[in-house]
């Protein structure tokens, strides 16, 4: 974390977490309306303006600088985080992300245009079956799915190299801001799977 | 003749009739009582493996050696889904219960192939299907029962479909779900969880065949206080696994039922130094408590991910002269297991490898605790090769026994190994926790992976084995015609085998590879065969990993699809 606005962005991230934590405990009815309030905003989608922060390990919930990120690195797991009100919005797991930094030259072209300084932000959810895209092969520079070993190449739009993966993970496009990895739309194509056996059924279904 | 126009006019009016006649609920159902499930009528299949022993055995003796020759489809239908199609076509006088991937419960008519009615479920958009299979229903009284892949078990009204109650287990949420099918005995329906790769504490629960109600729930893991949550450092035992994903048997002069537990996670055993109880192990779990009143543990402080769900055969055994009341489990690790069950609890007989097995170096002669070569015991920073691979020598498809010919049938791989080194991971709440990274290998020289092998209990000695150059993930069914049926191979055929010499007698090419356990029923007087063909799950993960050991592609094409035979007339 190299922005003075991301520390700051950070702390204002943990204390607000630490309020959250006493919220409703209170029982005071206005507390707990707004915590109804705060769980939409946790589980709404990315906004464009939001920034990243680490989703696990012990910087968990503070933002990701463009520093944080290596080339070639194994990717980091992060859920977009609201810079004006520092809530973390890791209401659903459908928002996590995963974040890599690569070789700006080796970007495809689509894909280049969604980088920010080489970063690319992708949905962290298997198109297959859902599970976690938490594995990375250092050789090749791709994402793998550890459930049936999907794999995906980063530096062009997360589409699918090997596996049972259907399509693409859903990308998110970034862009620097006075130097903070930010946001810049929404994801762009499906986050998660779609369940086979939704075939039309000439009938009345059971329930 | 009617006139062409009539004909238009009735056209929409006919449509509607039939419309109605598939919305009718069922015809007659037959409750399914207790008495029942103990004692089946040999036309029926009315549970996971036929009979609370597990056998997976049918007194059916109409299709024999003789004419099995003649064995032909007579209806299919298409489950209009994909993945790993691995439950049974139970049936109970007539009616027929198929479960497919994604929670999906077909009924039919079982002689001619009508569909009765169909549940659907649609899964929570956060849910991480790690596999999607469904292993089968339960039946008891005039409800069907199915556990679901967000974790839940849902209970059906046997004639309509229509739900009576559904009831969460667990949070999905939090790594668990379930596949397999529920064990329903005196008015219990027992479920087990899986997540061993998820960080989860496994554990059988019992809930009220009625209301849905929990009646009681076993962990696999001790917590503190109990016997054996010392063999788990730390915290390690909220996170440590023992899934529970196979049918349990039952024994109802004991009533006592006896579970297959799984790995412990991560992967590698030098994460969570210890025995790891009840990890790899089989438990008995009294029917009315829940109490564990007995147990033994395959292998301890697991490293290879060798889960030994399946549960263990109740067959009786010759031991020094006298008949005693076994468990038999053809293992993952590779070992046959014969253990004696009582009252008291649970005792080692004996083990023996059934495939090439290269970790343990003994087995005590009485406690039946193996010993390890440390060289093949993988660990963070040690990278080591192991047969059989991490799928074992048997994964869960079912082996089954034949008291015609007194054998025990295992679907076996052979030739396969893993390499395998610990990686140190972070506990994330329902998220991968293998802490491992692994590859795959085939023995050099090898001519064939799959086996389907006999061995005779009397001797304890193997009397056959057929080889197929494919790996075998055949769940297999033995009938009173002498017949072995299974087939598990990228081929797609399903095959029938004359159980007392081996020899192959027919073969009919499916849709897709068949994962699916394989029944046999009677209606009217006439012998059926049932299986489903979709290629799916761990049998497409091996399939991939051996192309790329080998650097061959072999493409099964996926879709379920239930497969009915009989014979033709002559």
């Amino acid at each position: 974390m190299s922005n003075p606005d991301d520390l700051e962005l950070s702390r204002r991230a943990l204390r607000r977490r630490t309020v959250l934590r006493a919220g409703c405990a209170a029982a005071l009815a206005g507390a707990c309306r707004a915590r109804a309030d705060e769980t939409d905003e946790r589980s709404a989608p990315p906004q464009a303006g939001d920034a990243l922060a680490f989703a696990f390990g012990p910087s968990a919930g503070t933002v990701i600088g463009p520093a944080d990120l290596v080339i070639g690195a194994k990717q980091t797991l992060a859920y977009p985080i609201n810079r004006a009100s520092g809530l973390v919005r890791d209401g659903t797991r459908l928002n996590q992300l995963i974040v890599v930094r690569v070789d700006p030259e080796k970007l495809a072209a689509d894909t280049r245009a969604r980088a920010a300084d080489g970063v690319v932000a992708y949905s962290g959810v298997c198109s297959h079956t859902g599970c976690d895209v938490t594995d990375w092969i250092a050789a090749a520079q791709h994402f793998k799915c550890p459930c049936h070993e999907s794999e995906f190449d980063p530096s062009d739009a997360a589409r699918v190299v090997s596996g049972p993966a259907p399509w693409q993970l859903a990308a998110l496009p970034l862009k620097i801001v006075d130097g903070a990895l930010t946001i810049a739309g929404p994801f762009e194509g499906k986050v998660g799977f779609a369940q086979p056996g939704l075939d039309p059924f000439n009938g009345p279904p059971s329930q | 003749m009617l006139d062409r126009t009539l004909r238009s006019a009735l056209a929409p009016l006919a449509l509607l009739v039939s419309f109605a006649a598939t919305a009718q609920p069922a015809r007659e159902y037959s409750a399914v009582t207790d008495a029942r499930l103990v004692s089946p009528e040999a036309r029926n299949w009315l549970m996971y493996r036929r009979t609370y022993d597990s056998w997976g055995y049918s007194p059916l003796d109409k299709i024999t050696t003789r004419n099995v020759a003649r064995l032909v489809p007579v209806w299919s239908a298409s489950t209009g889904t994909t993945e790993g199609h691995q439950a049974p076509p139970i049936v109970n006088d007539g009616i027929m219960f198929v479960t497919t991937p994604f929670n999906q419960v077909l009924a039919f008519e079982a002689k001619s192939g009508e569909l009765l009615w169909r549940y659907r479920r649609q899964m929570p958009p956060d849910i991480r299907m790690g596999h999607p299979t469904n292993r089968g229903v339960a039946l008891y009284g005039d409800k069907v029962y199915m556990a679901t892949s967000d974790a839940k078990v849902v209970a059906l009204d046997a004639k309509s479909g229509s739900v009576v109650w559904d009831v969460a287990v667990e949070d999905y949420n939090g790594g668990y779900y379930m596949t397999l099918a529920p064990l329903a005995v005196r008015g219990k329906i027992m479920v087990g969880v899986s997540g061993g790769e998820r960080g989860i504490r496994g554990f059988v629960v019992a809930l009220d065949a009625e209301s849905g109600k929990q009646a009681w729930k076993t962990y696999t893991i001790p917590g503190p206080g109990e016997p054996g949550n010392d063999t788990w450092p730390g915290d390690s035992w909220k996170t440590g696994g023992a899934p529970v994903w196979i049918t349990g048997s039952y024994d109802p002069d004991l009533h006592m039922t006896y579970w297959g537990t799984g790995n412990p996670g991560p992967w590698t055993g030098d994460q969570r130094p210890g025995d790891n109880l009840y990890t790899n192990s089989v438990v008995a779990l009294d029917v009315e408590t829940g109490k564990l009143s007995g147990h033994h543990q395959y292998h301890w402080n697991d490293s290879w991910d060798w889960d030994e769900v399946s549960a263990p055969l109740l067959i009786d055994l010759p031991r020094d002269g006298r008949t005693v009341h076994g468990l038999v489990h053809p293992a993952r690790d590779g070992y046959l297991w014969f253990l004696e069950r009582a009252a008291s609890g649970i005792s080692f007989i004996s083990a023996r490898p059934y495939v090439t097995q290269n970790v343990f170096t003994s087995v005590d002669p009485r406690t039946g605790r193996p010993a390890y070569d440390d060289s093949h015991k993988p660990a963070v920073g040690h990278k080591v090769t192991f047969c059989p691979s991490l799928w074992g020598g048997k994964d869960w498809p079912p082996a089954a026994y034949s008291p015609k010919t007194g054998y025990l049938y295992i679907p076996a791989n052979e030739n396969l190994c893993s390499i395998m080194e610990g990686e140190e991971i972070e506990y994330r709440r329902g998220q991968q926790f293998t802490g491992a990274v692994s590859d795959f290998a085939v023995a050099e020289g090898a001519d064939h992976i799959g086996e389907l092998q006999a061995w005779n209990l009397k001797t304890g000695e193997r009397a056959w084995t057929h080889e197929f150059a494919s790996p075998n993930w055949g769940p297999v069914l033995t009938t009173g015609g002498g017949l072995v049926f299974e087939g598990g191979t990228t081929d797609r055929y399903f095959r029938a085998f004359d159980g007392a010499s081996g020899k192959q007698l027919w073969q009919y090419r499916t849709n897709s590879g068949i994962t699916g356990v394989p029944t046999t029923f009677e209606v009217d007087g006439v012998q059926y065969v049932a299986v489903q063909s979709g290629w799916g799950v761990d049998a497409q993960g091996m399939t991939g990993r051996i192309d790329r050991a080998r650097g061959t592609e072999t493409i099964v094409p996926q879709g379920g699809v239930v497969w009915v035979f009989a014979l033709a007339a002559n």
